[in-house]
């Protein structure tokens, strides 16, 4: 024998309002919350705190040279004349440098070791990675300037030579000379970038496998039930899912590459050119130019510096910001089930 | 008891579960006058034979030396308790079983009698002719559902025309039972559709590279009874054509839909194996085995 319900009667409807629970949690999580929670919001403030500062230290600056500021490309405080468009191109110049060498490395080592690598290398190849990031810069300078830079500058002249009817392989030298100038090979943006492109690699592929990794392991498996290679099922599963962890991670080492300072600044000769052509010797970026000139800056010269360094806040700040929430968004959004 | 297995009668050939049984369904049609000769080339199954078949993962083992002949054309059921391997054989049978990085396995899988172990043997190749259904549905969700039913052809590199790529797109949304539903909509992604039509959607893809042998993991545990009896249709409108391998828990299930039953059974401690196997009415109807009598009854399991 079942039960037949009534229809609901009105003035029962009437009465039919949510009850209100009792919230009350324990003093133990409501502790934990509140420390997490401080923790939490004291980083944001150090955050603010920087970009406030920095904004405040550049009001000066903007009020004496306006938009001249971001247009001049010179950088001559005994002139008065103090300007950063030649030296946020040639940042982005150094940063473009280095992802074009880091992304294609940092790309096919997350393959390997999410797709392709045996169980047993995996957790060595990935320590190996994690240790590349733990080289400090200065380190990996050194390396670009005494190692690489003497076989770098023949890679460039190579470029120049058989390429060099593009703009962006030319330098000011004429390739085909008997001796050709080395010096004019050396110093480079190119050679800066390569060193820069070590230091982003190890960001952007832990980036890209931590992504690849979390594929779903059924349209793996449907991939290779049709009769797939391994490389087939990488190009129809694994790439079009971490596509977001792709430009996340790149984007996560772009905002590193145009913050990076030492390495630049040892490899590098200063030069304050408007010019798109990274073989060729002389460049300048944002954190160079701040690192070499801050020693010697009078008080106004010091707030110019800041200056300086503000915009390259907020730029690496909003690329971050991007990138976080590309990468976010491959994680949650990307998942059909 | 007699009146308990009542209940399981397996259904007519011609599928409808809600229609009058009109021919019995014992002994089985002759198989080689009931394949389909309208299709554009004559498919037909292949027969695969698992040969003492035992399987560990790690120093665990799941399996112990079974052996079991899946005829052409026809559907065999394997069912069980969890645990008892069946999923684990099924995933041998096309070499699924390798992918697990602690899983070894011995034994010979032979189809139309080569062992698809054997050295030399590719295993794309093998996994091409082998097809799979998994338990849930997984079509992949970027790609449209047209794109879908031909990834199968563009992973293994098999060249197509445009004409003939249609043509295999609505044969094989037809034989999935899939295409009046879709046809004006081939262009949406594959993870617009509902559940039973997305594991539809996965027969037809498996479908498409012309297997001779499909595995059916659990195919309907995810759907709907609507869509369930969708899916079995479509096993009855294809097992012509492909020989056809389910696991299945519900036990109507294989009831209706299968021809042979292989029943699992791992008791405490103990590898997996095969109890007993035969036809379905059999060993739904007179079980030689206590245990199947009391798996099929519903007593355990």
């Amino acid at each position: 024998m079942t039960v037949l319900l009534d229809p609901p009667s009105s003035p029962d409807n009437q009465q039919d309002r949510p009850r209100t629970l009792d919230p009350a949690a324990p003093t133990s999580d409501k502790v934990f919350h509140g420390v997490t929670l401080s923790i939490g919001v004291i980083v944001l403030v150090i955050m603010g705190a920087i970009g406030v500062f920095l904004g405040i230290q550049s009001i000066p600056t903007f009020q004496r040279y306006g938009w001249g500021f971001f247009v001049e490309s010179q950088w001559q405080p005994e002139k008065d004349i103090l300007g950063i468009s030649s030296v946020l191109l040639g940042t982005f110049t150094i940063a473009l440098v280095a992802l074009a060498i880091a992304f294609p490395l940092a790309l096919s080592t997350a393959i390997y070791i999410s797709e392709f690598a045996p169980s047993r290398i995996k957790s060595f190849l990935v320590s190996m990675i994690d240790l590349m990031a733990a080289v400090p810069s200065i380190i990996w300078g050194l390396w670009g300037f005494f190692l690489i830079q003497p076989k770098a500058i023949h890679i460039a002249h190579w470029l120049h030579t058989h390429l060099g009817f593009i703009p962006f392989f030319q330098v000011d030298t004429d390739p085909d000379a008997a001796t050709w100038a080395q010096s004019r090979y050396a110093a480079s943006a190119f050679i800066a970038g390569i060193a820069v492109a070590m230091m982003v690699l190890p960001m952007a592929a832990a980036v890209m496998r931590q992504v690849f990794s979390q594929a779903p392991a059924g349209e793996r498996e449907a991939a290779l039930a049709l009769g797939s290679t391994r490389w087939g099922m990488v190009r129809t599963v694994v790439l079009p899912f971490g596509r977001g962890g792709i430009i996340g991670g790149t984007m996560l080492s772009l905002g590193r590459a145009l913050g990076e300072t030492i390495a630049v600044v040892l490899i590098i000769s200063p030069a304050f050119d408007i010019k798109f052509r990274p073989l060729e010797v002389g460049s300048e970026s944002v954190s160079a130019l701040i690192a070499g000139r801050f020693g010697e800056a009078t008080s106004n010269q010091l707030k110019a510096l800041l200056t300086a360094g503000f915009v390259l806040f907020v730029i690496t700040l909003i690329i971050n910001t991007l990138a976080a929430m590309i990468v976010s968004r491959s994680r949650s959004g990307a998942l059909t089930d | 008891m007699s009146s308990a297995v009542e209940g399981y009668a397996p259904q007519p050939p011609a599928y409808d579960p809600y229609a009058a049984p009109s021919t019995p369904m014992f002994p089985p049609p002759a198989m080689a006058g009931a394949r389909g000769t309208d299709q554009l080339q004559v498919l037909s199954g292949g027969t695969l034979e698992a040969r003492a078949i035992s399987a560990w993962f790690g120093s665990n083992k799941v399996l112990e030396r079974v052996s079991l002949t899946m005829p052409a054309n026809t559907v065999t059921a394997l069912i069980g308790p969890s645990g008892c391997g069946k999923s684990t054989f099924l995933r041998i049978l096309n070499r699924m079983h390798e992918l697990i990085g602690s899983a070894q396995l011995n034994g010979e899988v032979l189809l139309d009698g080569q062992d698809i172990y054997a050295a030399g043997h590719r295993i794309t190749e093998t996994r091409k002719r082998i097809g799979m259904v998994f338990q849930k549905p997984n079509p992949f969700p970027a790609m449209s559902i047209a794109d879908n039913v031909t990834a199968g052809l563009k992973l293994t590199g098999t060249k197509v025309s445009r004409s003939e790529r249609e043509a295999l797109i609505e044969r094989s949304l037809s034989r999935a039972g899939l295409w009046k539903e879709v046809k004006d909509r081939l262009k949406e992604p594959g993870a617009a559709l509902s559940g039973g039509q997305q594991q539809r959607l996965c027969i037809a893809r498996s479908l498409a590279v012309e297997p001779e042998v499909l595995l059916m993991d659990e195919p309907c545990s995810a759907l709907d009874p609507t869509s369930t009896r969708r899916v079995e249709e479509t096993i009855h409108e294809i097992r012509e054509q492909v020989t056809i391998v389910i696991v299945t828990h519900n036990m109507q299930q294989a009831a209706r839909v299968s021809q042979q039953c292989a029943f699992f059974l791992a008791e405490m401690g103990t590898p997996g194996g095969i109890v007993e196997s035969g036809a379905t009415e059999q060993i739904f109807n007179e079980p030689r085995d206590p245990r199947t009598a009391d798996y099929v009854n519903g007593r355990f399991g």
